[in-house]
């Protein structure tokens, strides 16, 4: 996301009020390659694993990000899914450097080898985050799968042996991780990288692990005391809830669903943002008629969210305008109504809101993708990989989309 | 520094982006996106290119109306701020 608005003049409408409601382009664009993943992590936000068939084929990526380029997004943050299992990875990196457009890429770093890395170095514009959600093995395998942190580190390894300079350590924040924070700051030290936090979702499978994983408010507070006293951590503004502390996060601490940021999903789906990957929160396809520009620009879903929003509940509070009232996509994977306080509200505005949530209530995950059980006839447990030994909080049956 | 005496153009690593309330200002070498807030700031920073000082932009945006002669010092405190973050540069750097 950006940095701090640099040129500003005499009054003006608040740059936030400009935003939100909505510009010609997005800045901030999530492209999800693919939903194939070698990982199965326990918060996966696109409940990622098999591939669907009816992803997008590789002259369809490029028809979009010729789209891109014509519209002038600058950047585009490629996930998954693991980016890089797609065999035509390598042809749209080069394809989209080549009209423009830089590419931001997160992946576990399996598939990062000396030559890729050598590659990825040779290649401009290309940023490339490894996740790493614990500072041991034994917390980030919890979350990520056996393995996974050898995998990451080495992947580091290798980019810094090719001088690919600050690479990004990206870390999903979770109570059992917040207390290694600064453990984090040294591995990214040990290899000039940059610290990314963002924030645990309760999407995709986030929802499952999401009692469990959450932080508490106590560790809320540390986290943002932390991250005020360090403006150049990264964050992808996904602490903005945080604000209603005091003195602003960097950033622009406001929800830009549909308004500066959007997700395309690996079927072409357009999505308000990368945490809802829900119908409800469906905009269009990039295959629709008049592709995505016309989604980006028309479809009444992104129309609607760049109207005023109601403050509802949180009316009343006197951190409305710092907060914004939080995130969309925790509200509603949690079962609160959009215009109640954020479940993590630092003041526990949403606590009694949420003790009444109906568990029954709460929607679907999206559509999801993770691997099918072991045993192909059973119809009921959660589809999450037995190396995980984090128990998911609600049981849903996985439906399989092809 | 910034001498608003000498010649600055946008930094050829800058690409501009219309938008309703201004501009996007993206740097493709340091990545940094900065928000053009006005679309008078806009029509200015695109005009540095054709005078042969920062000054000289500024006044003629004056003499056409484009701004007003009370708008000169905080337009001009603008460019300093997008020269600092590489989104224009002296053109004898170039």
């Amino acid at each position: 996301m950006p940095q701090s608005p640099a040129s500003t003049t005499a009054a003006a409408p608040r740059l936030v009020d400009q935003l939100k409601s909505g510009l010609d382009a997005p800045i901030c664009l999530t492209w999800e390659l693919t939903y194939a993943c070698n990982l199965e992590c326990v918060h996966c936000l696109s409940s990622s694993g098999r591939r669907d068939p009816r992803e997008l084929t590789t002259a369809e990526c490029k028809a979009v990000i010729d789209e891109l380029h014509d519209l002038q997004v600058f950047y585009v943050n490629i996930g998954g899914g693991e980016p890089m299992v797609r065999r035509d990875f390598f042809e749209l990196l080069d394809y989209s450097v080549s009209r423009g457009v830089g590419v931001k890429f997160s992946t576990n770093g399996y598939f990062i080898d000396a030559e890729k890395a050598r590659r990825l170095t040779a290649t401009d514009y290309i940023d490339v985050q490894i996740s790493l959600d614990g500072a041991d093995a034994a917390t980030n395998d919890a979350v990520r799968g056996v393995g996974s942190y050898d995998a990451a580190r080495t992947a580091m390894d290798h980019l810094a042996a090719a001088g690919f300079g600050p690479f990004k350590i990206s870390v999903v924040v979770t109570r059992q991780n917040i207390p290694q924070l600064p453990a984090f700051e040294a591995i990214a030290d040990s290899y000039g990288a940059q610290l990314r936090l963002t924030r645990l979702r309760p999407s995709g499978r986030g929802a499952d692990v999401w009692n469990d994983l959450h932080p508490t408010n106590a560790q809320q507070r540390d986290l943002y005391r932390f991250l005020i006293d360090r403006p150049n951590i990264l964050t992808g503004d996904s602490f903005f809830h945080l604000s209603a502390l005091g003195e602003s996060l960097p950033g622009l601490n406001l929800c830009g669903a549909g308004r500066v940021v959007c997700l395309i999903d690996p079927i072409g789906d357009v999505y308000a943002c990368p945490f809802v990957l829900h119908d409800e929160f469906r905009a269009g396809s990039v295959r629709d008629r008049g592709g995505f520009t016309s989604v980006w620009r028309e479809s009444e879903l992104f129309v609607g969210l760049r109207e005023p929003q109601s403050p509802g509940a949180c009316a009343s509070c006197g951190s409305y305008d710092a907060c914004g009232g939080g995130c969309m996509a925790a509200k509603f994977f949690t079962g609160l109504p959009l215009d109640a306080p954020d479940p993590e509200c630092v003041w526990g505005n949403a606590d009694d809101l949420l003790a009444a949530v109906d568990p029954t209530t709460l929607p679907s995950n999206g559509p999801g993708h993770s691997k099918l059980p072991k045993i192909a006839t059973s119809t009921a447990g959660p589809a999450v990989s037995t190396n995980v030994t984090l128990k998911p909080t609600r049981h849903r049956v996985v439906v399989s989309s092809s | 520094m910034f001498d608003p005496s000498r010649p600055y153009a946008v930094h050829p690593q800058v690409a501009l982006r219309p938008e309703p309330f201004g501009a996007l200002a993206y740097h493709y070498g340091n990545r940094r996106l900065v928000f053009l807030k006005h679309n008078a700031l806009v029509a200015l920073v695109r005009s540095l290119g054709d005078h042969p000082t920062v000054d000289a932009a500024l006044d003629d945006a004056i003499g056409t109306g484009a701004l007003s002669l009370r708008q000169r010092s905080s337009y001009l405190k603008a460019l300093a701020s997008l020269a600092a973050s590489d989104v224009l540069c002296a053109r004898e750097e170039l």
